[in-house]
């Protein structure tokens, strides 16, 4: 029995394409993805994300408990409602989880993970708060929508009444409460927009409301087009438990300079690397997928995340390959019998309406 | 899904067409390019190959899948329809008026083993549960 969202009864009204979205009943399409990415990329759109686990953790010093959890540094964190984009280590570095860490006050931080991973990530996060007067709370009563692309905002002002004076001003990555809802400037598309907490009990009526005022629904498939154009890793695919985040494109999350120390530092500092994640851009006809060997001169590597780019009419790549190719230089990739050219190249693909490369 | 009731159909879910000449004009579904999704790339196989049944013989590829094209009978690649490997969309506006390649059958008789509408539409049916 696949688990449903609050507004599993909604996308069916709205004609969804629905799939096994790792144990979840979620929408992949509504129609056309392409369409769909459009929609995001150039006015607006909404994507049902409830799958995911917000995670209250409250009591005494949670900022303690924090540092020593994940690789990035929580102590950036100073003012009520700023987000941080993090990975959780395993001892060995590997990683468990990426996940959003929000700061309310010194005695509550919210965390957003995987859906995939939630059971896991929690069942962590209990066993290293063993002894600390802490709470860790799944919050499967709240539900969230993420609205995205450049309209995103007004619209949810349009829906949200009075949300305006207190979001206006809110600069990306970081949120506010307002009413029963959670405000985030975040997402994971590229564009500017909201992921908004609220009660489940709500949601359909919001998701219904956003829908009246001319909000598109999205799917899961633009969802993975959107990000990985944005540059964006996929916990699962682009790293995961065996892989090294200093070799998948998550250098920039991982705080080695202060002298905290945190789970999984140690391994970290005394592994090799020697690949890194760089973007693919196919120069052949043909469409990169995951799992397809990149030949090199220096050895090969493999596509982490790889799909057609309805932003840029051709087909790109997320790559584990080895260091020393720099962007600009050309590889092959094996795609059934063939040997397709491809190009290294800088991400972000795209963001905010359009191509970066 | 349309399913034309003039077509033949195999189980991986290609349609047939029997033409005036006798040879037989290949594509994909309209069930099978609504499963696949937006479709963004097409290989046909080059005219004068010869095929067996069942052999992989084209591919064609949506933003999310790549999936096989299989030859429904054995034969030999007549014509290629390059403009559908140009604007690979085609298949999902009109799955049945997007044909990807016409093949020369070995033995005419072949064409008649295979599946007709009805038989296929059981087969999409039972898929759906």
């Amino acid at each position: 029995m696949l688990k449903q969202t609050p507004l599993n009864a909604a996308h069916r009204d709205m004609g969804a394409k629905m799939v096994d979205f790792g144990g979840w009943d979620m929408p992949v399409n509504y129609g056309s993805q392409i369409e769909e990415h459009h929609q995001v990329r150039n006015d607006v759109g909404m994507f049902d994300v409830c799958h995911m686990l917000v995670v209250d953790v409250k009591g005494g010093d949670v900022r303690g408990f924090l540092r020593g959890l994940v690789a990035n540094n929580v102590d950036k964190l100073t003012v009520s409602g700023k987000a941080l984009y993090s990975c959780m280590l395993n001892p060995e570095g590997g990683v468990i989880d990426d996940l959003i860490i929000y700061f309310m006050t010194e005695d509550w931080f919210r965390i957003v993970v995987n859906a995939g991973t939630a059971k896991k990530d929690v069942a962590w996060m209990q066993q290293q708060a063993a002894g600390r007067a802490l709470t860790i709370t799944p919050r499967r009563d709240l539900a969230m929508i993420a609205v995205q692309g450049p309209n995103a905002r007004a619209k949810v002002w349009e829906a949200i009444p009075g949300s305006q004076s207190v979001t206006e001003a809110m600069k990306p990555f970081n949120a506010v409460e307002f009413q029963q809802y959670y405000i985030a400037r975040t997402g994971y598309t590229g564009e500017d927009g909201f992921e908004v907490m609220l009660p489940v009990a709500e949601a359909d009526a919001m998701w219904c409301k956003l829908a009246g005022l001319g909000v598109k629904p999205i799917g899961l498939g633009a969802r993975d087009t959107l990000r990985l154009e944005a540059g964006m890793n996929l916990y699962g695919q682009d790293m995961d438990e065996t892989t090294n985040p200093l070799e998948s494109g998550l250098a920039w999350t991982i705080d080695l300079k202060s002298e905290r120390d945190f789970i999984g530092k140690s391994a970290l500092q005394s592994r090799d690397i020697n690949m890194q994640l760089v973007g693919l851009l196919l120069l052949d006809k043909g469409v990169l997928r995951a799992h397809q060997v990149v030949n090199t001169k220096h050895g090969a590597g493999e596509i982490t995340s790889g799909t057609f780019s309805p932003t840029l009419q051709q087909s790109i790549a997320l790559a584990r390959i080895p260091l020393g190719i720099a962007p600009g230089a050309e590889v092959t990739v094996t795609v059934r019998d063939k040997q397709l050219k491809a190009k290294v190249v800088s991400y972000p693909f795209a963001r905010n309406g359009h191509s970066l490369i | 899904m349309s399913i034309p009731a003039d077509l033949k159909y195999t189980a991986s879910h290609e349609w047939i067409k029997t033409n005036a000449d006798g040879t037989v004009t290949v594509g994909i579904t309209a069930h099978a390019q609504d499963l696949l999704g937006d479709m963004v790339f097409v290989e046909n196989p080059v005219v004068g190959r010869t095929l067996a049944a069942g052999e992989e013989c084209a591919v064609v590829e949506s933003v999310k899948a790549a999936s096989d094209v299989y030859a429904p009978i054995a034969g030999v690649v007549v014509a290629s329809n390059s403009e559908v490997e140009s604007a690979p969309e085609a298949i999902n506006q009109d799955a049945y008026a997007a044909w990807m390649f016409t093949i020369k059958p070995t033995d005419s008789a072949d064409v008649a083993g295979l599946m007709d509408a009805a038989a296929y539409q059981a087969l999409v049916e039972s898929e759906a549960h």
